[in-house]
């Protein structure tokens, strides 16, 4: 996969300014950023949720920058989508079986391979027990839940998976769960994965590379280890020395600057 | 030496669903709150943290009803209080720094107004006294320009604006204790690190204790004297944060510990709480007799 893409808004709003960069076959790419640095825009333009006003987005090699919806059909299977809040992205209405198969419906076959036992080897793919499929979302826990999120997303069998914010809402030890698992996706079903997040130590547990946002623009995109060992902007290494880490440092609340949120900006 | 008396202590409190079959949310918590002490309350959902803030604060939903156990605060116990008494106590003695600054200001009122409702009607401040005391809070939380911040609206301002302007109402009848409840989860880590410095530092200056809940392990080391981890409405364990992070007895806070990813190391993060850790805590659960727990 070669997704290179410049995408922005008319001037008046410009939402991200031309942008370039490269999700490979196989990585995990982590999307860092504070609130309205464009992080979800440069994700939703990724999957051609938005059409770009400039530059070019390629799919497997494929210009998709102003393909029309039926160009775009047999793209969307394989590329999906994680949301942040599965209680809100999945039908109340719908039992697991019916979420999972509209998904299982556009996947291709295996061979000599029931519908049920598609659903159940998708279950069994992010630790879910068959029988869960005849549950409503309401009847999970909200671990559960994103496991039917996850699940949702890689029924089609996509090659290309957008994750934004998806551990968010969870418990540490939920969230040491969630990303176990797509760290084992990722690598079994040789996924690309963009994950987006808010969190530089969430990034850095599960992610390969890290573009950092800014502003609408990639600030820094290095391998993780790199980065975090030696961030090269003096942005990245004010995120990083904001995170607290859970060894007790006497100084490190006096430690640094920073001020600039008391510029009057309304929030986005 | 002699310890001093607690600001807050809480000795054994239980708290249920008032409905049948009465599901427990608190089972028999004690903790201290010494003053000028900001003691942690750590524990995932469920563990009961906010409940107890709640409880401290007089105002449980209808839905939950203390059960046992007693919360006092300098010695006057604030679970017998009448109504009352307890509206004095409100905002006077305890005050509350809450998680969402958007939903917790009035988008319809200006932040004058919003920042002085508590010397209005407490201390009966009015006219250029009351002006005078305003801009002197909003100079405490350092906002530039405080007369015109004072007369904009909610979202006219940035959220770590807003949350300062929370923090100057919590501290304007200097409060002896204040409830911060996940103050900074809304916000982006520049923007925590500078809450959270000026919390530490408001609290310092006037003495104040602070129970602080979070769910974040980073913020209680680099925060709080004192924690208390949470879990399933019980107390798992209790005492000087930097000696429980360097060396926790419980298995249930190493297990915390190990589940959080860190910035500043590789591999860690992806260690999700050990299945023997979770059956003791429900074995734990179940000595006290009350049910077994929501959480597992």
């Amino acid at each position: 996969m070669n997704a290179r893409k410049s995408f922005g808004s008319r001037p008046r709003a410009r939402i991200l300014h031309p942008v370039s960069l490269t999700v490979r076959r196989g990585e995990i790419l982590g999307i860092v950023g504070e609130s309205g640095s464009g992080k979800s825009s440069l994700g939703r333009a990724l999957l051609r949720l938005h059409e770009p006003t400039g530059g070019r987005l390629s799919f497997d090699g494929i210009d998709i920058t102003h393909s029309g919806e039926a160009a775009l059909r047999p793209f969307r299977r394989r590329m999906q989508m994680i949301f942040q809040d599965p209680q809100s992205s999945l039908n109340p209405r719908h039992r697991i079986r019916t979420i999972l198969g509209s998904g299982l419906d556009l996947a291709p076959q295996t061979p000599g391979e029931s519908r049920s036992e598609a659903l159940a080897r998708t279950l069994a793919a992010v630790g879910l027990d068959s029988a869960l499929a005849d549950r409503f979302p309401h009847e999970l826990s909200g671990g559960q839940r994103q496991r039917v999120g996850i699940a949702r997303a890689i029924a089609t069998r996509p090659e290309f998976v957008l994750a934004d914010e998806i551990v968010s809402g969870l418990d540490v030890s939920t969230q040491a769960q969630v990303l176990a698992l797509l760290k084992q996706l990722a690598r079994e079903l040789s996924l690309s994965l963009a994950f987006i997040s808010h969190d530089l130590s969430v990034i850095r547990t599960l992610c390969d590379r890290v573009v950092v946002m800014r502003a609408g623009r990639i600030v820094e995109a290095r391998p993780v280890a790199d980065l975090f060992d030696a961030p090269r902007t003096a942005y990245t290494r004010q995120l990083l020395d904001a995170i607290p880490s859970p060894v007790p440092d006497p100084g490190w609340l006096e430690r640094g600057p920073i001020d600039r949120d008391l510029a009057a900006t309304p929030a986005g | 030496m002699m310890v001093p008396a607690p600001l807050l202590a809480i000795d054994g409190l239980s708290a249920r669903l008032r409905a049948p079959p009465h599901r427990p949310l608190l089972r028999s918590v004690c903790l201290d709150v010494r003053e000028g002490e900001v003691h942690g309350l750590v524990g995932e959902s469920g563990a009961g943290k906010s409940t107890i803030g709640k409880a401290v604060l007089g105002i449980l939903p209808r839905a939950i009803e203390p059960c046992g156990g007693t919360i006092r605060l300098s010695g006057t116990d604030l679970l017998g209080l009448s109504p009352a008494r307890l509206d004095a106590v409100l905002g006077t003695e305890i005050a509350l720094i809450p998680q969402d600054p958007m939903t917790a200001l009035n988008p319809s009122r200006r932040i004058f107004d919003q920042l002085t409702d508590g010397l209005r009607l407490k201390r009966r401040l009015r006219g250029q006294a009351l002006r005078d005391k305003a801009v002197a809070l909003l100079q405490d939380v350092q906002i530039p320009d405080p007369e015109a911040v004072l007369r904009r609206y909610p979202h006219e301002i940035s959220g770590g604006m807003r949350q300062r302007i929370l923090i100057a109402a919590a501290f304007s009848l200097d409060p002896k204790l204040i409830i911060a409840d996940e103050p900074t989860t809304a916000l982006d880590v520049t923007v925590q690190k500078e809450v959270l410095r000026l919390i530490r530092k408001m609290q310092r200056s006037h003495g104040t204790g602070v129970v602080f809940v979070t769910h974040d392990l980073g913020v209680v080391a680099q925060v709080c004297d004192r924690l208390t981890v949470l879990y399933g409405g019980m107390v798992v364990e209790q005492g000087e944060t930097a000696a429980i992070l360097a060396a926790p007895s419980h298995p249930y806070t190493r297990a915390l510990l190990d589940a959080t990813p860190r910035h500043d190391r590789t591999g860690s993060g992806m260690r999700p709480i050990p299945p023997q850790v979770a059956a003791a805590l429900q074995a734990e659960l179940a000595r006290y007799g009350m049910g077994p727990g929501a959480h597992v």
